[in-house]
């Protein structure tokens, strides 16, 4: 018997009503809040006509061929200890199948301070490998051509040095740059939002961003020179939503500060690249990943005219959630990061990094490392998720969180326009304690019980095994500050100081600062020597904490 | 309703380098919800900072948070810094990515109380009202 499409939604609906419910207490919207309705229907599908993977405005994703055509790339993030120790790692992950490399710093490295500085102690090698000159570059890569592999690298306010040591590196190896391929973070914006390892005022930083864009867009042209960053902001507790919209609104906040240098859109804009987060709502995460590919083209075609289809499409790197882990029970981090990991292969991510069951306890040992890239693989070789394109498309209920996602990002872009900006809305402290309502709005619904952890609020076990944690030996850090020592005493003391030099006065003018950071690291300069030269002439930043 | 005893005043801070604030943010308004009195002195304090802002906000406790894994050295330096100032009143906790052994180590070593990562908020607060039962408030 034919039962018409509206009977039966109206059947369903009763039938619906009479069914008891779970009354568990648990929240049925996403967890960041978008209220979800039990079913979704034709009545719930955007009018909007059909797209088509790489195609404007890319929803379904940038590319024709989906990953029928090529797989996202495996990059597992890591460093520890000393480059030599890393340069190790890097071996074992590229013999394990690891398709590109990226360098996870050190906090000193990350704040732009040498390995023997005061305010240094207890942290050399702890989150990250050390890097202090151009020397621990080297050993960090020794053995790998840099003309046959890309790297990403973690660092923001010290980027440009880091950028240049890599460049000096290759042409040690007798690479060009012309042919280095990788990403630089190198995402000032969302330090002052989220991760706060800032260390010049946004203004000089701002500078600094742009100079290494522009230079790239010479002299390393197959170089991301920015990795436009929502991970750090999620993590720091925001909503899917928010780590959409204010990721995407520094995006913009570069393209103009690029534009006033004076460069022209379709010159740099395909060299933008962005990096988000994979947390565990699964349909929200897929979401987020569709609806950011529209609003940048739909932006970058529409506001800011670019000419060129490249400058349009938005490509992204994905790492699963650290904020979703948890140390009780830790194996069960495993299962949770393969749900988020699938979320971002059906988001369509150009490249991934899956975390380690351990690293909620301390950096991952070479096992958990090991089973973090194969789950990856099992994804990619065993489950058949990358032999269609955007397999999610056309669903009622996943086109019609796209579109409520853009609805809320295109609300904010408005928020912070009105404010003036990015800039003016980062010293109001407004992303701030968005980011800082949302993170307490969770903690609160976890306290209550109305979302479940497993193995935190919910399942819990009286005894947890201990398990296996990566140490780092506390020798190193004496060891490391007497390397970065020696490498003071061993060096060409006139032509270093005379680079410091150089480097100073033309930051007090206007020139492009990357040639003059590039001398000063040919010449063994220090990253706390080239740092502190920079600081002599752009002062530092201190944010004023809201709580 | 009015208390003869002065309400507990927490300075909580960040040492180190890392900029991670989300934990110490959720903790000083919780404690803060929870009738403390909580200063926040913001990111990357060094244990002298700490402990001058202890003793000029005249607080009972310091409330420490570190995700880079220097707990081992910065904690104990807090602590230390707390005898060289003659203040070993002040009761020092924290918090932050800190594996078990290092917890026993850094009681050993003068930390009253260390919360790991999914410690929910109430334990936090009802540890402070067992070791301040006079100045406990009703929230």
């Amino acid at each position: 018997m034919k039962v018409r499409a509206r009977e039966a939604e109206e059947l369903w609906k009763e039938e619906f009503e009479k069914s008891p419910s779970r009354e568990d207490g648990l929240e049925t919207s996403t967890i960041s809040g978008i209220p979800l309705k039990p079913l979704y229907t034709t009545g719930d599908r955007p009018t909007r006509e059909q797209e088509f993977p790489g195609q404007y405005p890319y929803t379904r994703g940038i590319h024709a061929s989906g990953y029928r055509g090529r797989l996202w790339t495996m990059r597992q993030f890591s460093g520890y200890a000393t480059a030599a120790e890393t340069n190790r790692r890097y071996k074992y992950l590229l013999a394990n199948g690891q398709t590109g490399l990226s360098v996870a710093f050190d906090m000193p490295t990350l704040m732009g301070q040498d390995s023997d500085a005061p305010t240094s102690r207890g942290e050399v090698g702890h989150c990250g490998v050390a890097i202090d000159s151009l020397a621990d570059m080297e050993t960090l890569f020794e053995g790998i051509p840099l003309g046959e592999i890309t790297t990403s690298m973690t660092i923001n306010s010290p980027a440009a040095i880091l950028l240049c040591m890599y460049i000096a590196v290759a042409e040690k190896q007798g690479v060009p740059a012309s042919r280095l391929g990788g990403t630089l973070q190198n995402d000032i914006l969302k330090e002052f939002i989220a991760q706060k390892e800032f260390i010049f005022p946004p203004a000089p930083s701002m500078r600094l961003v742009v100079d290494s864009i522009e230079y790239c867009a010479r002299e390393v042209p197959r170089w991301n020179t920015i990795s436009i960053s929502g991970y750090h902001i999620r993590e720091a507790g925001s909503t899917a939503a928010q780590e959409l919209a204010f990721t995407l609104a520094d995006g913009m906040a570069y393209v103009d500060a690029c534009l006033e240098r004076g460069m022209h859109i379709d010159d740099f804009a395909s060299r933008l690249s962005f990096f988000f987060d994979a947390h565990i709502d699964f349909f929200e995460e897929i979401a987020k990943f569709r609806a950011a590919r529209r609003i940048w083209a739909r932006w970058m075609r529409e506001r800011y005219g670019a000419q060129q289809e490249r400058s349009w499409k938005l490509r992204f790197h994905t790492q699963t959630a650290g904020v979703s882990l948890t140390a009780q029970q830790p194996e069960l981090n495993i299962a949770r990061t393969a749900v988020e990991a699938l979320a971002a292969v059906l988001g369509g991510t150009q490249s991934l990094h899956t975390n380690a069951m351990d690293e909620v306890l301390a950096l991952p040992t070479d096992r958990a490392a090991r089973i973090a890239l194969r789950t990856q693989q099992l994804l990619a070789y065993e489950t058949g998720v990358a032999n269609t394109i955007d397999p999610l498309g056309g669903s009622y209920f996943m086109e019609s969180l796209t579109d409520e996602m853009e609805r809320q990002a295109e609300a904010y872009f408005k928020r912070i326009d009105e404010m003036g900006g990015v800039i003016p809305a980062i010293e109001a402290g407004f992303f701030q304690k968005e980011i800082a309502d949302s993170a307490f709005r969770y903690q609160k619904e976890l306290e209550q019980r109305r979302r479940v952890m497993v193995g935190v609020n919910d399942f819990t076990v009286d005894e947890e095994e201990p398990i296996e944690i990566l140490r780092i030996d506390p020798k190193l850090e004496a060891e490391q500050a007497e390397r970065v020592r020696e490498i003071r005493r061993k060096r060409d003391q006139a032509r270093c100081k005379n680079a410091l030099n150089r480097l100073r006065k033309a930051a007090a003018g206007t020139d492009n600062l990357m040639p003059y950071i590039l001398d000063a690291v040919r010449e063994y300069a220090t990253e706390g020597e080239i740092m502190q030269a920079m600081i002599e002439v752009f002062g530092t930043y201190t944010e004023t904490a809201v709580v | 309703m009015a208390t003869a005893t002065k309400p507990v005043r927490i300075v909580v801070a960040k040492v180190g380098l890392d900029g991670h604030d989300r934990g110490v943010k959720v903790v000083a308004r919780a404690l803060r919800d929870a009738g403390y009195e909580v200063i926040y002195t913001g990111l990357r304090q060094t244990p002298e900072m700490v402990v001058d802002a202890a003793l000029q906000e005249d607080a009972q406790v310091i409330g420490l948070s570190i995700h880079s894994g220097a707990h081992m050295t910065l904690f104990p330096a807090v602590v230390d810094e707390l005898k060289r100032r003659k203040a070993t009143d002040i009761v020092v906790f924290g918090g932050g990515i800190i594996p078990d052994d290092d917890i026993t180590a850094l009681k050993k070593r003068g930390v009253a109380e260390i919360f790991t990562p999914g410690t929910p908020l109430q334990s936090i607060v009802d540890w402070l009202r067992n070791r301040f039962p006079e100045q406990a408030k009703k929230p």
